[in-house]
This record gives C-alpha cells, structure tokens and sequence, in this order.
C-alpha cells in the first residue's frame, strides 16, 4: 500500500480543520448564555428557546421548506424529461441550444440570473398582469429552473451508464414506449431521481440570491432573514438556527451514507 | 431505441422534449434577451424604472449610454479588474489548498476514502449562507482568532481581521474549495499512481516526477476545478458583504447595488451583461472540458 | 448446379422473407440490397466480420431499425414497418440486457404480464422455461448474483416465454468461456430442435455458426456474399472473400486452358504446372481464374501417388507442427511458393518419419478444389 507523504498529511488535517473549525465554534457558541455571542458566558439552551419562540424565524422557514418542496418535486420531473432527451434521443431539431440551456443556469453567476428572472417578472406583469404579487410562486419558479439542470444532468450520467438494450428487450417483449420507461428506465434512474430531488431541495433551501431579486414585499425565505440579521453582525440565536441545520444535515448525510454504504 | 420511438410513438418523445424545452425557453432565454433588452433603455423615475425599447409610436429606442457610462466611469472599470483579481487569488488558493488535498485522498485506503470525501461534500449541503457567517464570530475582532492570537502572545491588540480583503480571500477559499477538490480528485483516482513510480523508478525526484508525470495527467481536473471556482467567484455576492469592508467592491455587490439602492435598471442590466461578456470564455472553456470529460469516462 | 451466390430465393413456403433491404445511416450504408427467405423452424446463422452489418439487419428484423428500403414479412405479414413491441419475434441480446431491477421469475414473466395473461397461465409458463433453461433453483436471485453464463440462460428463457414465431440471436455465446461456449452451442440447438421454432443467429465465429446452424449467410460490407449449408460454405465457397473468410484454404492463380464436363483445368505460372478443379461457374478459356484447396484435402507422401487423375507437386518440409489428432505442414514447392497441409494422425505411424527439410509430394483429388472467379 502507498502511503501518503508527511506533507499531505499534514495538508489534509489542516484542510478539514479549515473546512470543521468554523462549523464546531458556531455550534459551540450557540449554546453561549452570553448576549455577546463572542465572549462566553456559561453553558446554556435559552436561544433554541427563543428561535422556537420568533415567528419570524418559523414563518421564513415555513416558507423556505414549502418552496424547497415545490421546486424539488418539479425540478425532479422537469430535469429528469431533460436528462432523458439528452442521453436517449439522439437527434432532434435545436439539440445544441437545449445542451446550453440546460448547463448554463449551473454556471451562471446568482446576481445575473436573479436580475434576469425579476425583470421577465416585471414585464410579464406588464403585459399579462401576472404574477401580481412576488413571492413564492415567482421564487418557486425561479429554483425550478436553476435545479432542473442538476437533475439533468445527474439523470443523463446515470443514463448514459445504462444499457440501452435493456429498453430495447423491454420493447421487444411487447412493452409499448411508455410502458417501458415506467417498467425499466425509471425504476432504473430512480436512485439518480432522488439524488437529484434532494440536491434540487438543498440548493432551493440555499439560495439567498436569487430570491432576492424575484421575491416581493412580505415574502421573506429563511435565507434572507438569516442575511438581514447577520448583516449587523453575529447574533446568538442564529447560532442555534445554524446548529440546528449542520445537526439535521449532517444526521440526513451520515445515515443516507451507511445506508448506501450498507447495500454495496 | 431512437429510431423506433421516432417513427411509433414521436408523441411522447416530443412531450419529453417539449416539456423542459419550452421551460428553458421561458424562464431562461426570455428573461436573457429582456436583461438585454433593458440595457439599452434609458432610466426614467416610474414604474418600471426604464423607458420601454418600443415606443408607443412603434419606433425603436436604444442607446449605448449605459455602456458608455460603465466603460468611462473609472469606479466600474476598478471594479471589474478587483473581481477578476479577487476571484483568481481565490482560485490559486483552491488549488494550492485543494490539489494536495485531493491528491491525498485519491490515495488513502479504500475503507478512508469514502470518510474523507464525503466530509469535503458535507459542507456543500449545509447552508452557504451560514458557513459565511460562521467566519465572522472567527475573525471578528473579539472573535476566536484574535483571542488566540492574542493569547500566543503573536499580537497585544485586537486586530482588524473581519472586513478586510483578507478575510474575503479567507471566504471564498473555504466556500469554493469543494469545487476545486471534487474534479481534481475524479482525475487523480483515475490516473495509475504506477506512473510515477514508474518515473522515480527510472531516476526522476519526487519533485521531477509530480512536475512531469502527475501533474500534465491531472491537467484536466485543474482546469475544470479552477473554472469551477473562478466563475461564482466573479459574481459572489455574501461573501464580500459579509466579510468585506464597505470598500471591498466586487462586481456582484455593485450590481445588487446599483439595482435595489440606485434604483437604476438599466445600468444594472448593463453591469450584468459585461459580467456575462467576461465570463463567456471561461464558461464555454468548462463546457466543452466537461463534455470532454464525458465523453471520455462514457 | 445451383449458382450458390444466389440468395436461395428459390426456397419453398419461406417464412421469414428480406426482400431488396437496404438501410443506410446517412451516407454510410450498413446493409446493402440483402434478400434472403428462410423456411420455418430452420436455425439460420449470419457470419461476418466485425461492422459488416449483422446487428444491423438482426435489428430490421426485431423492429428497432427500419429498412430505408426494401420490405420484410415474416409469416406472410408484411412488418416492415411494424413497431418491435407488435412482432412476433424475440430477441435474445449481445449484451443479454437482463432487468436488474428484477429477480430471475420477474425478468422471464415480463413479456407476459405486458399481454394481461392470468397470473396462474403465467406462472405455469414461467415454470416451464426455468425448467427448459435450468434455472430452477436460482428463481428469486437478482441478476447481480447470477454467473454470466446463468444471465445468459434468463435471457434465453425470457426471449422463449411468449412462444415468437422467431427467435433472434446477436452473438449469444460471444461473453462466455470456450467450455460453456461448447456446452450451450449444443443446448441451443436442442432448444430450438425442442421447440421448433426459427432461429436466427448472429455471429462473427465461424465454427460456432458452423456447428449450430443448418444454413449460414456470409456476410460483408452489409452485403451477402454465399448463401449455403455449413458444407456448401466450407468445401465450396463461391468467391475469394467467403474462402478465406471460413478456415484457411491454399489459393493458386491461373488461366483456364481447358474446360471439361464438371473439371476445369487451370495452368498456373507460379508453380509451373496445370491444375484441375470443379467449376461451378461459368468460365471462358483464358480467363484468370484461383484453385482453391484446403490444407485437410491434400495428401501427403515422400513417394510420387500413382493415381493418374491427382494433382501432384513436389516440395519440401518447410515447417510442421504436432497439434494431438493431427500435423500441419507448411510445404515449400519448387517455385519457393508455400502450401499449407493438414493430416489427420490416425495411425501413429502414418507421417511419423516426415522432418524438416525432408522432400515430399502433394496431392489431391480434382473434386477437392474449387475454381474461383471473383
Ligand atoms: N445507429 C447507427 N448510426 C450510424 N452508423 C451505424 C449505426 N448502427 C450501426 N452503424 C454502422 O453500421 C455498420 C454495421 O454495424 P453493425 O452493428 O450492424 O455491425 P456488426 O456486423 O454487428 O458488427 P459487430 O460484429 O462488431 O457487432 C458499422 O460500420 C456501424 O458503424
Ligand atoms: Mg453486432
């Protein structure tokens, strides 16, 4: 067995002390009793307390789950048409422009396609009189449509990995077209499927940026409350809220990882 | 397969095309061409804040004026170079940080290596937003890094940390190296480590080999690492507000800005579309890496 | 006698008909103008190289691909245009394309449960092919845990469950090893003998396709170049590609000086000396013509042969090889031209004293070689 030079051990503990430090002292500080988050005041739970208690916090995540929901569960169909076109049919009329279509939106800088989506809104609104308001379903739509290429593209990488003759002998025994994808692709894709629903949600769940461009008045997700309160500065019960998060993540990540570690 | 659902059952293969192209179409390209649109409009006090392309006598309207402005106005030209060199000090960084890294797990043991990448990916799914803000209770002048500084005895005073560009560097190393670490790794997995023994065998250093066998051979994964990281840098956003000072403008800012404090559309729009003028090529150089890349692993 | 380069259009009560198929990809033309009838119940073989066009026309036949023109019927339907999912035709594929998502009993029952056939009448069936195939014991494993040669066998047996009128085969042993290769060749053929249905195989292997099959199609450049029983093929290849395509076979060029009731005489330059063989073509004096003969159908001696009516040639021993039931030579003739000889070693001492460099004489019968005109 090779064995790793000192150098890059070395490398590699100070990386993932970079990477954890900062993540470990949020955790550590959230259960601060001091006000001042950065000096420490003895042990204490009062800021989960009181994150439960703002209903500001819960509003915006209400919000920021139920999008996340939404424009995953599209995202998902939408990306996984996409995917399939690209790895399946072969030629068809204006395959170049739909390839960029769908990579672009992954490579775009957040400001560009934030300003791009609110000012289609704003002259939609103009010219049909929707959507009156923005809010979540203008937000909705605009994480459709940056997640949707990550699904395609994850969808296609499974596809194109597959036999294509398992489709073939599906037919060949009788299964119409649409049959087959429900018999053979989708079960096949569906790991790929739900890898790409939940990078769709995480991503969603994310986004401070382009919901702020194409949210209205009132529509606030949890990212943006988080972006307001930390503008001034650190603040305790964000702690808890960012605890809250790294627990509930890195719980979902370890058990999906022994799950799958499991069946290999 | 492609032939024989062409010719019996074109429908549902048009509706699985349709479908997510007309999407694309409308909540893609349309609002592009409208950025374009409104960055040849004049700014005018209504709502919406710009004059319309075509008149309601059905002329044409355009000007230059925005990009004339962009192009003669030194704070914007400052500006553009300060994200270019800001977003490539950041990509250097990924890579002198990420390339070890990646090389190090690439030959861990079988059992360590799933451990060691998933703890890179794990950050990934927790949100951006609160990894950013973890830096400031850090580097804030009461922060962890100054009390320990202060405790080594290195420092007798708090120092400035938090809103300066070194804390921004500090930022987007830590939220783009993922990116960086990901592709370099798919490369170095692949590439035979056989080689480079295979060179230190034939007389080649430890240093001559990584420079003339490991490294042309993991050209691909750079490339693709650095574009990776070197793109969203450029229209970054959180991270210069957060850990930079008011004076850290970078391009993203300054468009955020320009749209929700000046109010100012179409010079915003403008903004946008030199931004995207300047990441054409690096983006048209990912896409075809990445399609190479597929081709190559299909 | 029959022109073999025909495509036996003159087979009666065909059940399976090509007719003028051409299909081309763009300008690449992958089969050119093939027609071809094969009877009912017949266990067809299709050989050629490799991208010569096998799959290609394999799928014409499924449905995946249609002609660009040219018409099939299978069973007096004209289906040319009909979706593979309507034919009455399986498949069995290169790559076995075995559902993984599925067990052993739900990838043989799923070309019935499409057709809405009781749940008892597809249990039974489903019994009858694990038995037929010897799966028996392995009904509820996934794919990932079967052998390759077992993957194979769900993939015959899930091909076999509706009962097709025609069984299509794309190189069905190419995955496996030699001994299984043998051992399934011979299972196959008793399948098909079983069941009665048509088979028709594809395979870039000459000796598999000349043990399973009872007529074989050499194929090249999407063109079909003899159509014949495996014997026919072998003894009397039509042309020059289909010769050396099938075994080795030693060439000899020459002019026809003489042209008798079945023989054709032949003097050939490079070894100085006349040659005669059956014709099977029509030919002109003066012609430039080939003897082809293979190694197997020369005899070997250090004496000159008494029989008047054999070709005979002089030689040398130039190399030779012990290869168990026999010995092959290669024999250098006055000329320096090489001859490649094949000789069963029956009696142990038949050849025992031929050595290197030893001077020995060829010969063969004029009904062993063939002339070949293109
Ligand atoms: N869909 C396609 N598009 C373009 N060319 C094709 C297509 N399918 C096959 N071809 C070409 O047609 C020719 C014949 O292909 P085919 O698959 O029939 O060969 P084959 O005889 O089965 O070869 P092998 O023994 O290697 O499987 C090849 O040159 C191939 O490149
Ligand atoms: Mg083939």
């Amino acid at each position: 067995m090779r064995r790793n030079s000192r150098f890059i051990i070395s490398t590699l503990a100070f990386g993932y002390a970079f990477l954890y430090i900062p993540l470990v002292l949020v955790v550590v500080y959230s259960f601060n009793d001091s006000r001042i988050a950065t000096v420490w005041g003895g042990f204490s739970t009062r800021w989960y307390g009181e994150l439960l208690r703002n209903e500001q916090v819960l509003d915006a995540a209400y919000l920021s789950l139920r999008i996340a929901f939404t424009s995953a569960t599209f995202a998902t169909i939408l990306g996984t048409m996409a995917g399939l076109a690209l790895a399946r049919f072969s030629r068809f009329r204006g395959r170049t422009l739909f390839t960029g279509m769908i990579t672009s939106p992954m490579v775009m800088p957040e400001v560009i396609t934030g300003l791009s989506l609110l000012l289609f809104f704003v002259t939609l609104q103009q010219l049909t009189g929707w959507p009156g308001q923005r809010g979540f379903s203008t937000i909705t739509i605009a994480h459709i449509t940056f997640s949707m290429a990550y699904v395609a593209v994850i969808v296609q990488s499974r596809l194109s990995g597959m036999d294509e003759s398992l489709e073939e002998a599906a037919m060949d025994l009788g299964g119409r077209p649409l049959r087959v994808v429900f018999d053979i692709t989708l079960p096949l894709i569906a790991p790929a499927m739900v890898a790409g629903w939940l990078l769709a949600f995480t991503l969603s769940l994310d986004d401070l940026v382009i919901a702020s461009f194409v949210s209205g008045p009132g529509s606030s997700t949890l990212p943006m409350y988080i972006f307001s309160k930390v503008k001034l500065g650190v603040s305790p019960d964000i702690n808890a809220l960012a605890t809250l998060i790294i627990a509930f993540i890195s719980a979902g990540v370890f058990v999906a990882w022994f799950v799958i570690r499991r069946r290999a | 397969m492609a032939t024989s659902v062409q010719d019996h059952d074109s429908l549902w293969q048009r509706l699985t095309i349709a479908t997510p192209y007309l999407w694309l179409l409308a909540f893609f390209l349309v609002p592009f061409v409208i950025i374009l649109k409104i960055s040849v409009a004049d700014p005018v006090i209504a709502q919406p804040p710009f004059t319309p392309t075509i008149d309601d006598a059905g002329k044409l309207s355009a000007t230059a004026d925005n990009f004339v402005f962009l192009l003669t106005d030194k704070l914007y030209a400052i500006t553009y170079l300060r994200s270019v060199m800001m977003a490539t000090i950041a990509t250097v960084l990924c890579l002198a940080l990420g390339f070890p890294m990646a090389y190090g797990i690439a030959r861990a043991r079988a059992e360590t290596r799933g451990l060691l990448l998933l703890l890179i990916v794990l950050p990934f799914w927790i949100s951006f937003l609160l990894r950013v803000y973890a830096w400031m209770g850090l580097l804030n002048n009461y922060g962890v890094l100054n009390n320990f500084l202060l405790w080594l005895g290195v420092i007798d005073q708090p120092i400035q940390i938090l809103y300066t560009d070194f804390a921004v560097f500090v930022g987007l190393t830590y939220s783009y190296l993922p990116f960086m670490i990901l592709p370099l790794y798919a490369t170095l997995e692949r590439m035979d480590l056989d080689l480079v023994e295979a060179a230190q065998d034939l007389g080649a250093s430890p240093t001559r080999a990584f420079w003339d066998v490991t490294w042309p051979l993991a050209r691909a994964g750079v490339v693709a690492g650095c574009l990776l990281v070197f793109i969203p840098a450029m229209g970054e956003y959180v991270i210069p507000y957060l850990l930079g000072g008011p004076e850290a403008l970078l391009i993203g800012r300054v468009l955020f800005d320009e749209f929700f404090v000046n109010r100012d559309w179409p010079l915003a729009s403008a903004v946008a579309v030199v931004l995207l003028l300047l990441l054409v090529v690096p983006i048209v150089f990912l896409q075809r890496s990445q399609a190479r890349n597929a081709e190559g692993s299909a | 006698m029959r022109d073999a380069t025909t495509t036996n259009s003159d087979v009666k009560d065909a059940f399976i008909s090509i007719r003028n198929v051409t299909k081309s990809f763009g300008d690449f033309v992958a089969v050119d103008d093939v027609s071809l009838d094969i009877p009912k119940g017949e266990l067809f073989a299709i050989l050629g190289g490799s991208g010569c066009g096998k799959t290609t026309l394999l799928r014409m036949l499924a449905g995946f691909e249609s002609p660009s023109s040219g018409r099939i019927e299978i069973d007096n339907v004209d289906v040319t245009h009909q979706p593979a999912y309507e034919r009455p035709v399986n498949m069995m594929f290169q790559s076995y394309a075995v559902f993984p998502h599925m067990d052993v009993e739900k990838n043989i029952a799923y070309g019935l449960v499409k057709d809405r056939v009781s749940k008892t009448a597809i249990a039974k069936r489903v019994d009858e092919m694990l038995e037929l195939v010897q799966l028996g014991d392995f009904r509820k494993r996934m794919p990932g845990q079967l052998s390759g040669g077992q993957r194979q066998r769900v993939a015959l047996g899930r091909a076999l469950i509706k009962s097709p009128k025609v069984l299509l085969l794309d190189e069905p042993l190419a995955a496996l090893d030699k001994k299984l290769r043998e051992r399934t060749q011979f299972e196959l053929m008793n399948i098909q003998y079983e069941l009665g249905i048509t088979f028709v195989v594809v395979t870039h292997d000459q000796e598999e396709a000349m043990t399973l099959s009872s007529r074989i199609a050499v194929m090249d450049e999407g063109r079909f170049r003899q159509v014949g029983t495996p014997k026919e093929i072998y003894e009397f290849p039509s042309n020059r590609f289909v010769a050396d395509f099938i075994g080795t076979i030693n060439t000899f060029a020459g002019k026809v000086t003489d042209i008798g009731d079945d023989t054709i005489s032949v003097y050939c330059d490079e070894i100085g000396a006349s040659l005669s063989a059956l014709g099977r073509h029509p030919v002109e004096i003066g012609q430039s013509v080939d003897i082809a003969v293979r190694p197997e159908k020369i005899f070997i001696g250090k004496s000159e042969p008494e029989d008047a009516i054999h070709a005979r040639l002089k030689g040398v021993v130039d190399d030779l090889g012990y290869l168990g039931n026999r010995s092959l030579y290669h024999i250098k003739l006055e000329g320096g031209r090489i001859v490649q000889v094949s000789s069963q070693n029956r009696r142990r001492s038949a050849n025992r004293f031929l050595e290197w460099d030893d001077d020995v004489w060829i010969s063969w019968r004029p009904r062993s070689a063939v002339v070949l005109v293109d």
